[in-house]
């Protein structure tokens, strides 16, 4: 399965190319600035050793060097910083229309489930091709969602969301590690990614057992908490109607206009006096302590999955009529 | 040796008194340095027993030589005793301590029993370090993230943070007199471009300590706060936000880089003109490199942070500004590269160190720009490229250069030479088995092996052997100066006054100084590095 002694990691999705690509570049850009230096220190030591008779040169600097030797090293860093940027900002960027997992860490495992509701543990099944999206939070400490051959890494938080994705581009298995230090067993919280050919993935994804998808879950817990006498799609409610709210700007009674994104949902339904809604009360009652981290994450799926318009929304698009079941996704 | 018992005769600052109450109620900055010598020896011994430990796991992808909690603590007070109790102090408190006086033609520092307690606080700090380890030991890192540190660790937290904050007073406190002595105590004609750019890579060093670590002290005490009464500052359960920990202690931890690498940048400007016979290029670009340094580098903290989930602008704010502060280490690599330029170089045992220094520090300098990358580092930041990075900082750099300012002043400090040939031997065997150790990390980092793993999966071992066999090349290349330095104290040759011929107040006296540093207060009538009117040495200009 895996090498012996490999000197290069597997790549395995779309960013690790254009990772690789700096990486080679910052290489190649080291070898030669150390090259140009520690060949000068070596010439300039033979030639310059010491002998009788030849005293050294008393010579005071140069501004023109100084000054060469300033803006040439910081012109070639604006090239790696912007290089970098532009990675990045693909990293952190999910594209629409990806499949989602919900990913729970705890000391020391990963529990993950799929937006059509397979649950895992320690194991991650993804088709070969297709944009993966990972929502992921923590029961306890800091941890860090990591897989070297997609070269993503993301950390995870108690009490937020942080997201990260992915689309593998070679079938295979790979490692997943918990990369920030979690206490005694933050070695063992290991892994495996296994990309699947999408025809296995969908003979896999039907395999699972699966109780209705994460929406589905979120929409009888939604029913089951009583959520549903306040949010109505009637506009009688005492709360704000939720269908389309994902994505989309919540101007709020304080005057800030916020996105609700999934950490507005999570927030929104642990702590809801955070954030008020501009023309309601505050008289939604807390749920902090009172729902799983499973629970919410299906409650969030719900919300989201509450989008008339899935181009309107940038993540989750799916439309999800209650107890459906999810629409067949796309390969890009 | 006839010179030996006539200079022995010579009153100086180490046979002025005798016994143990004359070294512990002293408030000569020479002593105390000392007294500073050998205890961050001591916990240099220390945290490298732990690493020789953390090396030895890793020899076998299992985890067989200790228990999983066992090697957590082991690198969590590896690092808190190499940063805290070794490296910050290092070349500050025993070489700084020794040498900002000399330099500078002063008698004293300017608060002499403040930097007597200075050193008690680093020794009540040491004891409780030590009993923390002997009762049971940390196990958060040396970084203490939260909620870890405050709720889930179930180890001596409250007493190393309070070890850490003690010995924080300890730092700020040399800080302070350094600043107020390079301020008021210059002698006359020791005018600021005057000044070795020793004394300007101190008091640099000295405002960062000044502000940084106040910031880290009361980050700790928040700590301890929340650990005991539970706050809730950094508990998300209780409305906390455990990144704002992560902020306030990169605050200070990320200049605390500089802490450690500007002093050693600071003895390695010092030697390199001395080995070439010239002036410094330069000296105004390299003195201003190290202020900028220091202020910089209290802009860039959150580039620890860029996976932990801080927003998308402040992590290019962030990655923009630590290629900022990397551009004056530049100016210092090439300044450093063009004083040697038409010298008349000769490479004794602390020139082969600042070459070391150079090489080592360019090339951790090097890989720091990897790390800034934005799009790069989510691959290999909490890997190991991590890990060689800044043991390429930190130990190839501020150690070479304090281990090269060691042999450089060791002649003044103990009036006596060290063996030569074995100085050369062992600054060899150091740059070799440093590379060796940590080489083989930078690829162990971008294949993927996370730092802090205690088993590993199988596909990493040979570089982990690599690694290890050169830690134990290492452990040879430091226990040689020590072994020899502590000989020379009785059987080296007697060491004249200025034994390298070089530039500086420090070497117009005897060696080793009297207790008030010059019969006559100096008068400075010349320039920085004016090596034009300083005869080369006979000894120095012999090879091999
Ligand atoms: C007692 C009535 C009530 C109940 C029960 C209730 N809510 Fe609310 N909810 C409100 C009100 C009123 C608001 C708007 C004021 C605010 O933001 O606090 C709101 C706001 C929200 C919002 C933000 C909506 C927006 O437009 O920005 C979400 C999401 C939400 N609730 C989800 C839930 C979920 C999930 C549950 C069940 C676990 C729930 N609510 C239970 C009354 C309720
Ligand atoms: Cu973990
Ligand atoms: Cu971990």
């Amino acid at each position: 399965m895996f090498d012996t002694f490999p000197l290069w990691p597997t790549r395995a999705s779309t960013t690790a190319g254009s990772v690789d690509a700096l990486f080679i570049f910052l290489v190649t850009l080291s070898a030669l600035m150390s090259l140009v230096i520690f060949t000068m220190i070596m010439v300039f030591a033979v030639r310059y050793r010491r002998r009788k008779g030849v005293a050294a040169e008393q010579i005071e600097g140069s501004t023109a060097l100084e000054v060469t030797w300033s803006v040439i090293p910081l012109f070639i860093f604006v090239v790696i910083f912007v290089w970098g940027a532009v990675i990045y900002f693909k990293e952190r960027t999910p594209p629409r229309g990806a499949t989602e997992v919900y990913v729970v860490a705890k000391q020391w495992m990963w529990k993950l489930q799929h937006e059509e509701g397979q649950r895992e543990i320690n194991e991650l099944h993804v088709p070969l091709g297709r944009d993966v999206k990972m929502i992921l939070t923590s029961q306890d400490v800091i941890h860090s969602f990591y897989v070297p051959a997609f070269r993503i890494k993301q950390d995870v938080l108690p009490g937020r969301y942080t997201t990260a994705w992915f689309r593998p581009t070679k079938a295979g298995t790979y490692h997943l590690f918990c990369a920030e230090y979690c206490g005694s067993q933050h070695s063992g919280m290991i892994g495996q990614v296994v990309v699947l050919e999408p025809a296995q993935y969908e003979v896999w994804l039907s395999g699972g057992g699966a109780s209705g998808t994460m929406a589905s879950n979120g929409q009888n817990i939604f029913q089951q908490l009583g959520c549903s006498t306040c949010h109505r799609s009637d506009t009688q409610g005492r709360g704000p109607d939720l269908v389309g709210l994902f994505g989309k700007p919540v101007q709020l009674e304080d005057g800030r206009v916020v996105t609700a994104d999934e950490n507005y949902i999570r927030e929104s339904i642990l702590t809801p006096g955070a954030k008020v809604v501009s023309g309601f009360k505050p008289i939604m009652p807390v749920f902090q302590g009172l729902v799983s981290e499973e629970q919410l994450n299906a409650l969030v799926a719900y919300v989201k999955s509450l989008n008339p318009s899935p181009s309107g929304a940038a993540g989750g698009p799916t439309v999800v009529p209650s107890g459906a079941k999810p629409q067949e996704p796309k390969v890009q | 040796m006839a010179t030996a018992a006539i200079t022995a005769e010579r009153e100086n600052y180490l046979n002025q008194e005798y016994g143990i109450k004359s070294w512990l109620l002293t408030v000569d900055h020479k002593r105390i340095a000392l007294l500073y010598l050998l205890s961050i020896t001591f916990f240099f011994f220390i945290g490298g027993f732990f690493a020789l430990l953390i090396r030895l796991e890793l020899l076998t992808p299992a985890g067989d030589l200790v228990q999983a909690d066992t090697y957590n603590k082991l690198f969590s007070m590896h690092g808190q005793v190499m940063i805290f109790f070794f490296l910050i102090p290092s070349i500050p408190a025993v070489l700084g301590n020794f040498l900002v006086p000399l330099m500078i033609g002063a008698k004293d520092l300017a608060f002499p029993r403040i930097n007597l307690l200075s050193w008690y606080l680093y020794i009540i700090a040491g004891v409780l370090m030590v009993h923390c380890m002997l009762t049971g030991g940390v196990d958060t890192g040396w970084t203490f993230y939260t909620p870890f540190s405050t709720a889930f660790s179930n180890t001596k937290v409250i007493e190393a943070g309070l070890a850490i904050f003690i010995s924080g007073f300890s730092s700020i406190l040399t800080g302070l007199n350094f600043v107020v002595t390079i301020h008021r105590m210059r002698a006359p004609g020791m005018t600021w471009d005057r000044l070795p750019l020793f004394i300007w890579a101190h008091y640099a060093t000295s405002i960062i300590q000044l502000l940084g670590t106040p910031v880290v002290a009361v980050t700790l005490v928040l700590v301890v706060l929340e650990r005991a009464l539970h706050l809730g500052i950094f508990d998300p359960t209780r409305g906390g936000d455990p990144l704002l920990f992560q902020h306030l202690f990169w605050f200070y931890s990320h200049p605390a880089v500089y802490i450690m690498i500007l002093p050693s940048m600071g003895v390695v400007t010092e030697i390199i003109p001395c080995f070439c016979r010239k002036r410094i290029f330069g000296y105004k670009f390299v003195a201003l490199s190290s202020i900028s340094i220091a202020v910089f580098g209290f802009l860039v903290w959150a580039h620890h942070m860029f996976v932990a989930g801080i927003s998308l602008y402040a992590a290019l704010i962030f990655s923009a500004l630590s290629y900022l502060v990397a551009v004056p280490s530049a100016i210092k690599v090439f300044n450093w590269t063009a004083t040697m330029y038409k010298g008349s170089i000769t490479f004794s045992t602390p020139m082969l160190y600042a070459f070391g220094f150079v090489g080592l520090f360019t090339m951790g300098g090097l890989t720091g720009l990897f790390l800034a990358a934005l799009g790069l580092d989510v691959h290999v930041t909490d890997t190991y490229f991590v890990v060689a990075h800044f043991h390429y900082i930190m130990v190839g750099g501020a150690l070479m250069g304090y281990l090269g300012g060691m042999h450089f002043w060791w002649p003044k400090i103990s009036g006596r030479m060290y063996p030569e040939s074995l100085g050369r031997l062992a600054a060899l065997i150091v740059f070799l088995g440093f590379n060796l150790t940590f080489f083989p990390q930078f690829i162990l980092g971008y294949l993927g092996m996370p730092r802090r793993y205690w088993q590993y999966p199988p596909e990493f071992q040979v570089l982990n052997v690599l690694s290890t066999a050169g830690a134990t090349v290492l452990a040879v290349g430091y226990l040689l100066p020590m072994v020899y330095f502590l000989w020379s104290m009785r059987y080296g040759k007697v060491a004249p006054d200025n034994p390298w011929g070089a530039s500086g107040l420090e070497w117009m006296t005897t060696s080793p100084p009297p207790t008030f540093n010059f019969d006559q207060p100096p008068v400075v009538n010349w320039e920085a590095y004016d090596y034009e009117h300083i005869p080369a040495p006979q000894e120095a200009r012999s090879g091999g």
